[in-house]
């Protein structure tokens, strides 16, 4: 994992300073979300199936210690072996144990944004294995050797022209072919091939049945069911809150998810995995990695409930124009700042900030998660534990200062006035970050306090 | 103690002390539609094709006359043994890599999302669906049922190794959001809806 992290606010800078590539961004971004609103629009229960989602998932987690125990007997029952992982550590010594005992030095992999916050890959590369990740999006920001800025959409930070320099590279594809057409057919070429050589396969889960120990990996590209239905060994890793009651809900959640997602009515499949096929060894790792800790705080617990859509990215006025590489964490967007300082508050402690609070997150979320008010929640976490910088503490306590005293308040005014009418330079230079990109108005002649005094006095006068 | 043991207990102690109740699924699945004209036009929406047949003499004539009957072809169903292969569901699965089309049933169909649910029983092998560059599914007009309700009413607590809904051809918009056909799955989907 790599230390000095840029914060969120100047790797935000850094991306806004190609302004046309930021423009197409964030309209791209709006587009997905437009899709949404019409694919769920189209569904007159809609409102109904995301209260039905979120008091399932609210079930779950007021159950979890049941359900957990109950998942892994009938997935033992199946035939399948299963692993806990206290955390990312573990989880990552677990997966290579396997490979390891398999005697392969590769692995293909599908989606799973588990491994991206275990950092698996590194792990692995560490440790003499090769992994290949299959989803497209991965594939192609795993060969430029950079981490998926977003959860659904892996590499939509990248133009075609980013992505036909790659895969010239690397592939051998014509240069300057940017038909996405011809790239699709490239990588669908090269992992053809390593679908068919590779021994052991992994895969994320989006929803696990307590009920009957099965669980469901959604794809548009079926990669997730070439690795796995190919390979002797399937591992399949999740946090344990992709826990659901029953078989039944996941007809609640695959309409939910989808359509939140991309727009789509359902992924092309939803694969429902809960056997290994004859011959096969089928493994399934749980992680806990802070989720415990998350459930035991009450105002965040919530969070859980995610099923990791990526609706309140495409939404996110910041995300769209900060790219989710700002956000330095396997989840970005507003999802991911809430769920970031649990696993580090010193490390994430700038995510909470990169919101303005305008509630379009908490809105779109098919689970109902009331992420704008958890954002705003962490916030006073984070200041309370002295997370925040200095320089933002020394203004807040500056400002409450100056507005808990009608005298210093007024004082304070009068100086404001001034210096922005006679001295602007003292706040308008490089050093004041409210002056970027905006022109302040110019400074009335008097407050509303010394204007109201003055009227009342006109009209006691006239009396 | 093991990891185990310490994430229950962690998760015992961390939980709600209560346990929230389910809710009733049973005010979902309520909307009334045209649920053959819905899935028409979902499959068509999301890139698949849709051919009404009676019997399955016509869709071995669609077969013959839109798919290249010189490639290899593979089935499930006995009655096309005399258009496709019959005798592969035991072999290695990796000997599949060079079908071209592949035809199976599915026990239902889901009209909001043209989703078709097949398992084990009927796939002959798990990657069948997913390793052959063309996919023809063959479902039933009384199998289709409205929302993903119903197709879990129906799938209920039946047993199975594998299932999965096949929603249309694979596909990807990875690439700067335009939408390609053919990711790493079939490239096409034929759905015959009989009777």
């Amino acid at each position: 994992m790599k230390e000095n992290t840029i914060d969120h606010s100047t790797a935000a800078a850094t991306f806004n300073k190609d302004v046309e590539r930021v423009n197409w961004h964030d309209e791209t971004l709006w587009f997905v979300r437009s899709k949404r609103d019409k694919s769920a629009h189209a569904i007159p229960e809609w409102e109904t199936l995301r209260e039905t989602a979120s008091n399932i998932k609210f079930n779950v987690l007021s159950n979890m210690h049941h359900y957990l125990q109950e998942f892994e007997a009938k997935a033992k029952e199946n035939g399948i072996i299963v692993h806990w992982a206290a955390d990312g550590e573990e989880h990552n010594k677990i997966v290579h144990s396997i490979i390891a005992k398999h005697g392969v030095t590769q692995m293909v992999k599908s989606k799973s944004m588990l491994t991206e916050e275990c950092h698996l890959n590194e792990y692995l590369a560490d440790n003499g294995i090769e992994v290949i990740d299959s989803d497209l999006g991965e594939f192609i920001v795993q060969l430029r050797k950079e981490p998926p800025s977003h959860i659904v959409l892996p590499a939509i930070h990248l133009k075609k022209e980013d992505v036909s320099n790659t895969f010239n590279e690397h592939l051998g594809t014509e240069k300057g072919n940017n038909d996405p057409q011809y790239l699709t057919e490239a990588a669908r070429k090269e992992l053809r091939d390593t679908f068919l050589t590779r021994k052991v396969a992994l895969t994320g889960v989006n929803f696990a049945v307590a009920e009957t120990g099965e669980f469901v990996v959604c794809t548009n590209e079926g990669n997730a069911d070439m690795g796995a239905h190919l390979a002797d060994v399937h591992i399949a890793c999740m946090g344990f809150e992709k826990l659901v009651p029953q078989r039944k809900h996941l007809g609640v959640f695959l309409r939910l998810l989808a359509r939140s997602a991309t727009g789509q009515p359902i992924t092309t499949f939803s694969s429902h995995f809960k056997k290994p096929r004859e011959g096969q060894e089928m493994h399934i790792v749980i992680v806990d990695n802070g989720r415990s800790t998350q459930l035991g705080r009450e105002e965040f617990r919530n969070s859980l409930k995610c099923i990791r859509c990526g609706a309140c990215m495409n939404t996110c006025p910041v995300y769209r124009r900060s790219g989710g590489h700002s956000y330095h964490n396997a989840v970005a967007g507003p999802i991911g700042s809430i769920l970031a300082p649990n696993l580090n508050m010193k490390k994430n402690a700038d995510l909470p900030f990169a919101s303005t609070l305008c509630g379009s997150c908490t809105n779109v979320c098919p689970v109902k998660i009331d992420i704008h008010d958890q954002l705003y929640k962490w916030r006073q976490v984070l200041v309370k534990e002295g997370y925040t910088p200095t320089s933002k503490t020394v203004a807040m306590k500056g400002m409450s200062a100056v507005l808990a005293n009608p005298t210093v308040f007024k004082i304070a005014g009068k100086a404001g006035r001034f210096v922005v009418k006679n001295m602007p330079f003292i706040v308008n230079n490089s050093m004041n970050v409210w002056y970027k990109q905006r022109e302040m108005p110019a400074a009335p002649e008097e407050s509303f306090r010394e204007w109201y005094a003055k009227k009342q006095k006109e009209s006691k006068d006239k009396k | 103690m093991s990891s185990r043991d310490s994430i229950l207990n962690k998760i015992k102690n961390n939980q709600p002390s209560s346990v929230n109740e389910l809710p009733d699924l049973s005010v979902l699945g309520l909307e009334k539609f045209d649920v053959i004209e819905t899935y028409k036009t979902v499959l068509k929406g999301i890139g698949g094709f849709c051919e009404e047949v009676s019997s399955l003499d016509e869709v071995k004539a669609y077969i013959a006359a839109h798919y290249p009957t010189d490639k290899r072809m593979i089935t499930t169903i006995s009655e096309l043994a005399d258009i496709a292969e019959t005798e592969w569901t035991n072999d290695d699965p990796h000997s599949l890599q060079n079908v071209e089309l592949a035809v199976i049933k599915a026990h239902l169909g889901v009209a909001e999302n043209s989703g078709l649910w097949v398992t084990d029983a009927i796939l002959g092998q798990r990657v069948s669906p997913f390793i052959t560059q063309y996919l023809a599914i063959i479902v039933n007009k009384n199998d289709i049922v409205p929302t993903m309700q119903q197709a879990y009413e129906r799938i209920s607590n039946l047993d199975y190794g594998f299932g999965t809904f096949i929603a249309g051809p694979s596909k990807t918009a990875d690439i700067e959001q335009s939408l390609v056909l053919g990711a790493h799955g079939a490239r096409g989907l034929t759905v015959f809806l009989m009777g």
